[in-house]
């Protein structure tokens, strides 16, 4: 554990948001900007890594608070971590989505009894089709998603899409909506108790 | 070749166990005198026997039978075989009663950071001593076995298991509504918590104070500010801090206040848990080392009504921090 107080940045998508919302806190960002090889920065205390190892490193305490996507949280539901504010951006939808010709989930059930489903959100997607009452096999997949029902791997899958481009691009549509995601601010719980002062002067100023 | 052992177990070669040894030795003698006797129950019980003690028994998932077809069970913790030795053992022993134990424990793994099957557990329970007095007692003991043990900058979190419930009872929130803001509250999820709350519609004020409770946390001062439901005296929590500020008051006077951080948003998962709550924190390590709580109602399930609380610290844990404090010189 580093024993000043470090905030576990994420690459990727909610970047740039994140090192905006760090410089409106008064922490120099520019090296973590100009310099995208290195991963950490101990002089102002920032880790950055991809968003789904961030509540990894909040939950052991290698970093004291840290910001990921709501589907990351949703995708790591086991995590021990406070969620302390809805930071507003990286806006997107969780969603269902199928081939844009007839109705092959609803087909698939209605005939087979089961859906085949691909996603990276693997505990996500089986939940909500378990609590919508469905069977549905997921097939975890880790590059594009949206090349699964192409190829006749699966009739849907479970991902999150900000524009909806992609999806039209191949030739799926959103079917259903699973919930929005946004920016999140998390906490170690022990950081959270010992660094009181330091956490609730974050989350206030982020308040505004 | 490999020869498994399940996730979340594991071998301990001589030099680590010396010193869990050496740590165990030193809470032990810690805890006898402080008049808390060892004591040992079977690691095998009748589930039915540990549900008596809780629903769940303590969340006790490894079960097998006996020759009889009778249902055993792995203990979860040393608290409700403790719970069920007082009533029976001790049925008419004169109050208080102290006991400590070093004793394994097994749970079934919930993916958790720190998270192990089974665990050695090193603690105490307090038996017959209500309120502040008993809390200030098993407090103190903890924070003076951890000493023993090498660790120097340990804080014990205080809260209220019941508090959170109390005060949306006293805003007229529906039962209903009260157990899945209670879920959110024992995950963190302050921000679903937060909608659960807006979705009440209630007025700015209350709103805020529902908000904001989980976050209060500090010294002395978070029992009397106005988010901590006003003036002392008044406001629906007023019972709940009125025991925390005894507590302090008593803390105090064993010169170990400023060792411990009172936390509103404290919750504890275990069902028997009635009034204060505790949770053991270090910071070299990011979970916490032990917890505990008070739990009056726990004996009087076995058939002798008496006040309890206790606190158990989990030995490896304790071990992981003394290393990281070791490291720093």
């Amino acid at each position: 554990m580093i024993e000043g107080f470090s905030v576990a940045v994420p690459r990727g998508a909610l970047f740039d948001g994140t090192l905006d919302l760090l410089d409106g806190l008064g922490i120099d960002t520019s090296e973590v900007r100009s310099n995208d090889r290195r991963l950490l920065f101990a002089d102002v205390g920032i880790v950055t890594m991809r968003p789904s190892d961030v509540p990894t490193y909040v939950e052991h305490g290698s970093a004291d608070i840290g910001i990921t996507g709501k589907d990351v949280l949703l995708e790591q539901s086991h995590r021990k971590v406070y969620e302390l504010l809805d930071l507003g951006y990286g806006q997107c939808e969780m969603v269902v989505a199928a081939p844009d010709r007839g109705d092959p989930i609803g087909e698939a059930l209605r005939r087979l009894g089961r859906v085949r489903i691909a996603t990276k959100y693997p505990r996500l997607a089986a939940e909500h089709f378990a609590a919508t009452g469905r069977q549905a096999e997921i097939v975890e997949v880790k590059g594009s998603v949206e090349l699964a029902p192409l190829t006749g791997l699966v009739d849907g899958i479970v991902d999150l899409t900000a524009t909806g481009k992609t999806l039209a691009e191949n030739n799926l549509r959103v079917v259903e909506t699973i919930g929005s995601c946004t920016a999140r601010l998390i906490a170690n719980p022990v950081a959270h108790k010992l660094k009181a002062q330091q956490i609730d002067s974050i989350v206030e100023r982020l308040r505004g | 070749m490999t020869h498994p052992i399940p996730p979340g177990t594991r071998d301990v070669l001589p030099e680590e166990m010396r010193e869990l040894r050496a740590i165990g030795d030193r809470m032990r003698a810690c805890f006898e005198r402080a008049g808390y006797g060892e004591i040992h129950t079977p690691a095998l019980e009748y589930e039915e026997v540990l549900r008596r003690g809780e629903e769940r028994a303590a969340g006790a998932r490894y079960r097998t039978f006996d020759e009889q077809g009778a249902v055993l069970a792995l203990r979860s913790d040393m608290t409700i075989p403790i719970a069920r030795v007082v009533a029976t053992r001790y049925a008419d022993a004169e109050p208080p009663l102290r006991f400590s134990y070093f004793a394994r424990a097994w749970r079934a793994m919930e993916r958790g950071v720190g998270e192990s099957r089974e665990f050695l557990q090193g603690g105490v329970e307090l038996i017959g001593v209500p309120g502040a007095d008993g809390e200030a007692e098993v407090v103190a003991l903890a924070i003076a076995a951890l000493d023993e043990a090498g660790l120097r900058r340990h804080r014990v979190g205080i809260g209220d298991g019941a508090l959170y419930g109390k005060l949306l009872a006293s805003l007229g929130v529906s039962e209903g509504a009260h157990i899945p803001m209670l879920e959110s509250l024992s995950r963190r999820d302050l921000v679903g918590l937060e909608h659960q709350v807006e979705a009440l519609g209630l007025a700015e004020r209350e709103r805020d104070l529902l908000v904001r409770l989980p976050q209060i946390r500090g010294g002395r001062e978070v029992l009397d500010g106005e988010a901590a439901g006003g003036p002392a005296g008044r406001g629906p929590t007023s019972a709940a801090l009125e025991g925390l500020r005894a507590l302090h008051e008593l803390l105090e006077q064993r010169g170990v206040a400023d060792r411990v951080i009172f936390d509103l948003g404290l919750v504890r998962e275990l069902g028997y848990y009635t009034g204060a709550v505790f949770e053991v924190y270090d910071p070299a390590v990011g979970f916490a080392l032990g917890g505990g709580g008070r739990y009056d109602e726990l004996i009087g399930r076995f058939g002798r009504e008496l006040p309890a609380s206790g606190l158990a610290l989990d030995v490896q844990r304790v071990h992981l921090a003394q290393a990281a404090e070791d490291a720093l010189g």
